[in-house]
């Protein structure tokens, strides 16, 4: 159920350098969300830095009512997140966003994500897996630390996953929209999700239509509010679109179809 | 013990009549920060805020500004949105009724770059149940005056607020932009065009730039302020126009707490707008009314009123 939730810091570590992952028992907003949406969170309770920074769901226990997330510090508000402790509180508002459309039981889904995006996929894995989906993942990573830390949640979720490094120091070496095209030709992909860098999820959109396998993207934005109300977050989905999408409501998962 | 208390002894009145608008509560929602009211509904009802004053409407649809659209600054934003909205009969056919049905008190704000714009968009509302007052964003650039801000030019704004308030019953409120070397004369303007109370502040003219690209950081170049940044001028406004002016005031800038609630109504604010706060709080209106409430029964005052202007007894 959406709320506005003192979220009590069960966890907070970071994990590779620059990288945190963050669990916080958040049970209202636990109760209601789903794959792909992302939660609300203000940083400081300050007005310098004011809002509230959007941050998808890496992984939900429902049972548990936590909520853990996967971010990178790269300004003041994430800077500041990463120096909040365990069994302090954190300021969230959610589940916010239209999540990932869950495929029919028993398909065989890839998933493809390139650094910090891959957090969201994390969480969708786990759910694909409780619906008897054969859930395969590729996925580049900046760095080897890095690497490690995707590598064995994906480990940990017994999934099957292909890590691609520039500098080749674990798996493919390259980009992961080159791991794809070596890979994915000689497994049975029935749906695609993606969630990275804007150029990673343009190219992993054009292999799936290319081959006719649905997919959905997952968009990231600067927000303010986070509901549709503000329309800060607005994007053409498509050069030509007349009118603009609002990544908070409209998304942040918008269908390949949409895309291009 | 403390909820005996409110029980057994009537509270402050906190409801305000701000130029024939009247509100249950002193504060507004700001327009463009909170939808068409619904957005939001997960978080507060719509209907317990003093008054939603609504997305801006222009006559017909406009797309918006091309992103990036926001940009966080100091204490603050820079928003170039662009009044992206589906235009006024979209307005009072799909979300006037809802706001109606669901019992929002509810102030449409209109924009426009001619008055013709202001006049038609001011009398299609007027038709409307369910509208409680019309404020007036002013502060677009009119397109037959050479693309000068009607906020700006105190011979526009009396135009069009008198050409607005021949067009409907409804009070109207303009918004008055920051932007000028003297607020007071725009809002006496304001005044003589008929304005049944002033908004004020609208954002701030500013930008940012980009030092990795180079780049103006908004598609737009240029955005309005908001956020506790623009506080201390908003406050300066308003205790200027409510010295010279007599016309209710619906203050607001940077309000994100009760604290800056009260210095705006202690400036000389009928009534507070939020907006930016919104983002980081969505309970602020509740939290407003309850705080304004209890700083009224710790000092012994019966309404609200007896606070508004409370700074100028100095």
């Amino acid at each position: 159920m959406p709320a506005v939730e003192k979220a009590l810091v069960a966890a907070h570590q970071e994990v590779a350098q620059g990288l945190y992952e963050i669990e916080v028992l958040a049970p209202q907003i636990a109760s209601g969300a789903r794959p792909g949406q992302f939660v609300h969170v203000r940083p400081g309770g300050t007005s310098d830095p004011l809002l509230r920074r959007p941050l998808s769901l890496y992984d939900v226990d429902q049972e548990l009512g936590s909520i853990t997330l996967l971010y990178k510090v790269v300004g003041r508000g994430t800077e500041l997140l990463s120096r909040v402790k365990s069994r302090e509180y954190i300021d969230m508002m959610g589940p916010l966003g239209r999540g990932f459309t869950l495929p029919q039981t028993g398909q065989s889904i890839l998933l493809i994500g390139g650094g910090v995006g891959i957090a969201p996929l994390i969480y969708l894995a786990r759910v694909l897996k409780a619906q008897d989906c054969t859930v395969q993942a590729a996925y580049g990573a900046a760095s080897l630390q890095d690497a490690a830390v995707y590598q064995r949640k994906f480990q940990q979720l017994g999934i099957e996953a292909w890590p691609a490094t520039m500098d080749g120091s674990l798996g493919y070496q390259g980009t992961v929209v080159g791991l794809l095209h070596q890979m994915a030709p000689a497994i049975k992909i029935d749906m695609i999700y993606t969630c990275g860098p804007e150029g990673m999820m343009k190219a992993v959109t054009d292999y799936a239509q290319s081959h006719q396998i649905p997919g959905e993207v997952s968009l990231e934005e600067t927000m303010a509010c986070g509901v549709g109300a503000c329309l800060g977050c607005a994007r053409k989905l498509k050069p030509e679109d007349a009118d603009y999408a609002k990544v908070c409501k409209d998304g942040p998962v918008f269908s390949m179809d949409l895309m291009a | 013990m403390h909820k005996d208390a409110a029980i057994s002894k009537p509270g402050p009145d906190i409801s305000v009549n701000l130029g024939g608008l009247w509100m249950k509560n002193p504060v507004a929602a700001a327009s463009g920060t909170f939808g068409y009211g619904f957005e939001y509904q997960d978080y507060i009802d719509s209907a317990s805020i003093g008054a939603v004053i609504v997305k801006g409407t222009t006559l017909e649809k406009r797309v918006g500004n091309p992103p990036p659209r926001i940009c966080e600054t100091a204490a603050g934003m820079l928003n170039a949105i662009g009044l992206e909205n589906p235009g006024v009969e979209v307005f009072v056919t799909e979300y006037l009724p809802r706001l109606r049905q669901h019992g929002v008190t509810v102030v449409a704000n209109i924009a426009g770059n001619t008055v013709e714009d202001y006049e038609h968009t001011a009398a299609i509302i007027d038709k409307q149940s369910g509208v409680a007052a019309i404020e007036l964003n002013i502060s677009c650039p009119n397109v037959k005056q050479g693309g000068l801000q009607f906020g700006t030019d105190p011979a526009m704004v009396e135009a069009v607020v008198a050409a607005v308030k021949a067009r409907t019953s409804l009070p109207v409120i303009p918004k008055l932009s920051p932007n000028v070397t003297d607020i007071v004369t725009i809002a006496r303007a304001a005044q003589r065009g008929g304005a049944d109370a002033l908004a004020m502040i609208n954002t701030l003219l500013g930008m940012a730039i980009d030092i990795k690209t180079r780049r103006p950081v908004l598609g737009n170049v240029f955005g309005g302020l908001s956020g506790p940044a623009i506080k201390p001028v908003a406050l300066r406004m308003i205790y200027q126009v409510y010295r010279e002016v007599d016309l209710p005031i619906l203050g607001g800038g940077g309000i994100v707490n009760t604290a800056d609630a009260l210095e705006f109504i202690m400036a000389g604010a009928t009534a507070v707008s939020i907006g930016t706060g919104l983002f980081v709080n969505p309970t602020l209106p509740a939290e407003l009314s309850l705080g304004i409430k209890q700083y009224l029964t710790e000092h012994g005052l019966d309404k609200i009123g007896d606070l508004v202007g409370a700074a100028h007894r100095f």
